[in-house]
């Protein structure tokens, strides 16, 4: 579970300071879904790596399961990032020398896993996002709504607790970008995980059961229904 | 993974890669080169001086130099008998004309810093080869008179003498003088290991003993025995002393002699008793060179001392001129070639990790440690030098091997040895041109620099691009160009 207490990031543009967020107190419950929306610069990117603990916030916490983010040296964070946390990014963000197998297997890496293991789960995960047979495909020979679900797999392979999305289908054709949601949400729903996603589309907001709207760094959370 | 991801990475990015490789095999190519040309030229010096002064001579002393007097050069004594033809007046004389006691020796041996010291005595022989004739006179005959003088070295012609008209005519007398110039060297038989027969290999028969310090036994050079049908077993005669040749030196590039001699033997012939004129000087080791050379000078006055490192710079000609060049600009030359290859490999790195800012983000947000992304920077680096590093070895190998096929001859000009004289207008000692080949011998010390040349280019590199890769917040990483800065 993530508890956001007077979140502020304040980033700085030439002599300005800009408040990308400006205090925000958010409770996201664990194993539930939170879709982002706003405008472009509301903030919502900068609240998905205070969530990620990509980033630290300059005034507030950001407590995962009760452990405080935002002051955690960086080895814990990026342990807990490495055991904990899955990404997955508008752009994709693979590896382009590493094959799909690979690229699925750096994700394993930190965990300090042994290279059979390691190879077993990568290709286990890339066949529950059916891409058994373009394993040993770089990225460049793949089409775009493969190299995403690459990146699911990548996400999901360490099993995390939490899964946070960018985006994720910003890149894609229609086809692709539902697609890339059904296979989201499905997993969300198999693992029981934290499945937080921004997103400009409407179509992908309307199901969402709470939707958080991030403008001018703050947020605002409507209900919608039931979690699940 | 590790290796996996570096093997990928560097097959992916081949040509940049071999660009990197490329500019740091320059670099180490070009010092090996230089390198090896002056471990060459080192050699050929090394052999120029050896041939002269013998191995593990640290120092010479030679009595100080002094202008020579009016009347003090020597002269042959014709003393030849009209008609006669004779053979054995040889003028042998000590080289240069400068000699010290050989008491000088024991003195030497004495100071501070001296581990050993022998005395030589070198000596220059001129044997004489004289025809005279007498003039005559003829009766009758034709009226023209003939000219039968023949010059030889030293000689003067005949005199003509003519009538017209038949009766008495002249016959000019005439001289015949032909001369063979040698060096030969009296060496200290009791002291094998120290002086200027140290460095020549005996090929054939043996060297001296301590026993044969009276013998009338010689080593000759071998150039010298070809010359004069010498070998082994064979006796040859100066200036009327009979000699037996036990050992044949191989030939060097510049002898001290053409004919070895016991010293006291060489004292007689030279009327020199009790005399040498150098004295060859080891010290205890390298850094009482300094030392023995003080306590020498200032305790043995009206001697001249000479270190070995005086001796080398008494080399002049090409050689000492490449040797400089390949020394100082070569020096230059291949520090600069590195310094732009290890510089042009870290900017590259480091710009490649530019490129890969979101790579290397990505990899952060997914747990690896800025150690491990650091790590993974090195290698690729580290490898792309080491392939740099064995490019180079090739190229320094390739590169030293033509220079010693092509074998470009230098030339050498050597002072005589110490104590023999020959100096020119200026003072300065003068001697032989020599021709040497040049050859470039790789080392394995040189192939130990350049792999450590390859890793320390690798570690410029990747602590470049380590450092870039380092500083890499996974949230900068990912954001976008144009994205605002965290406030301090």
């Amino acid at each position: 579970m993530y508890r956001l207490t007077g979140v502020t990031k304040r980033y700085r543009r030439g002599d300005e300071t800009v408040d990308a967020l400006s205090g925000v107190d958010l409770v996201i419950e664990g194993g539930s879904q939170l879709v982002i929306q706003g405008p472009a610069g509301g903030g919502k990117t900068t609240l998905l790596q205070m969530l990620g603990g990509l980033d630290r916030p300059t005034e507030g916490s950001v407590e995962l399961d009760g452990t405080d983010l935002a002051r955690l040296p960086e080895p814990r964070l990026t342990r807990i990032r490495s055991e904990s946390i899955g990404f997955v990014f508008r752009t994709v963000n693979l590896i382009p020398a590493l094959t799909a197998l690979e690229n699925v297997e750096t994700a394993l890496v930190p965990l300090g896993l042994a290279a059979a293991q390691r190879r077993q789960q990568a290709a286990e995960a890339l066949e529950s996002v059916g891409l058994a047979e373009h394993r040993d495909g770089l990225p460049g020979e793949l089409s775009g709504g493969q190299r995403q679900r690459v990146a699911v797999a990548r996400a999901l392979v360490k099993r995390p607790k939490v899964l946070l999305a960018d985006e994720p289908t910003g890149d894609l054709d229609e086809d692709a970008r539902d697609e890339v949601m059904s296979l989201l949400e499905g997993l969300w729903r198999a693992h029981g995980l934290t499945f937080v996603v921004v997103t400009h589309d409407s179509a992908i907001a309307r199901r969402a059961p709470r939707l958080a709207t991030v403008r001018k760094g703050r947020v605002a959370v409507r209900e919608r229904g039931p979690a699940r | 993974m590790f290796f996996t991801y570096l093997r990928r990475e560097l097959r992916c990015h081949a040509k940049a890669a071999l660009a990197v490789a490329l500019g740091l095999a320059l670099g180490i190519g070009l010092v090996i080169t230089v390198s090896s040309v002056a471990s060459g030229m080192r050699q050929a010096q090394g052999r120029v001086l050896q041939s002269r002064y013998g191995l593990g001579t640290d120092l010479t002393v030679t009595k100080a130099a002094t202008p020579p007097t009016r009347g003090s050069t020597p002269t042959f004594d014709f003393a030849g008998q009209s008609g006669s033809s004779a053979r054995g007046d040889d003028l042998v004389t000590v080289q240069g004309s400068r000699s010290l006691d050989a008491s000088v020796v024991s003195a030497v041996t004495g100071q501070s810093g001296v581990a050993d010291a022998a005395g030589g005595l070198s000596l220059r022989v001129v044997k004489a080869d004289r025809r005279f004739t007498q003039g005559q006179a003829r009766q009758g005959g034709d009226a023209t008179g003939v000219i039968n003088g023949q010059h030889g070295f030293g000689g003067y012609g005949g005199v003509t003498a003519g009538q017209s008209g038949g009766g008495t005519a002249g016959q000019g007398g005439g001289s015949r003088f032909d001369a063979d110039d040698y060096r030969a060297y009296g060496v200290d038989v009791s002291r094998p290991d120290i002086g200027p027969l140290t460095s020549a290999r005996i090929t054939s028969g043996t060297g001296f003993s301590a026993a044969q310090a009276d013998g009338r036994v010689a080593v000759v050079d071998s150039g010298y025995a070809r010359r004069n049908n010498l070998a082994v077993g064979r006796s040859f005669t100066v200036s009327g002393s009979t000699f037996k040749i036990i050992g044949v030196a191989a030939a060097s590039a510049d002898p001290a002699a053409e004919v070895y001699l016991p010293l006291h033997q060489a004292q007689a012939l030279a009327n020199a008793t009790g005399k040498v004129s150098t004295v060859y000087v080891r010290a205890t080791d390298a850094q009482h060179i300094g030392t023995a050379r003080s306590a020498i000078q200032k305790n043995i006055p009206g001697t001249d001392v000479t270190t070995s490192a005086e001796l080398a710079a008494a080399v002049s000609g090409s050689l000492t001129t490449a040797a400089n060049l390949a020394t100082n600009a070569g020096r230059w030359l291949s520090l600069a070639a590195l310094a732009v290859a290890f510089l042009a490999a870290g900017l590259s790195t480091s710009s490649a990790v530019g490129r890969r800012v979101r790579e290397f983000g990505t990899l952060r947000t997914l747990g690896w440690s800025s150690g491990r992304v650091v790590r993974q920077v090195m290698g690729e680096a580290l490898v792309n030098a080491l392939v740099g590093g064995a490019l180079g070895i090739a190229l320094g190998l390739a590169a030293a091997y033509a220079v010693s096929c092509v074998s470009p001859t230098l030339t050498a000009q050597v002072a005589d040895a110490p104590g023999s004289g020959g100096l020119d207008q200026g003072g300065k000692a003068v001697g032989d041109v020599l021709h040497i080949a040049l050859t470039a011998p790789v080392s394995a010390a040189t192939l130990a620099v350049a792999v450590a040349l390859a890793v320390g280019g690798g570690l410029v590199a990747g602590g470049c691009g380590g450092w870039r890769a380092a500083r890499l917040r996974p949230a900068d990483a990912l954001r976008p160009a144009d994205a605002l800065r965290p406030a301090a």
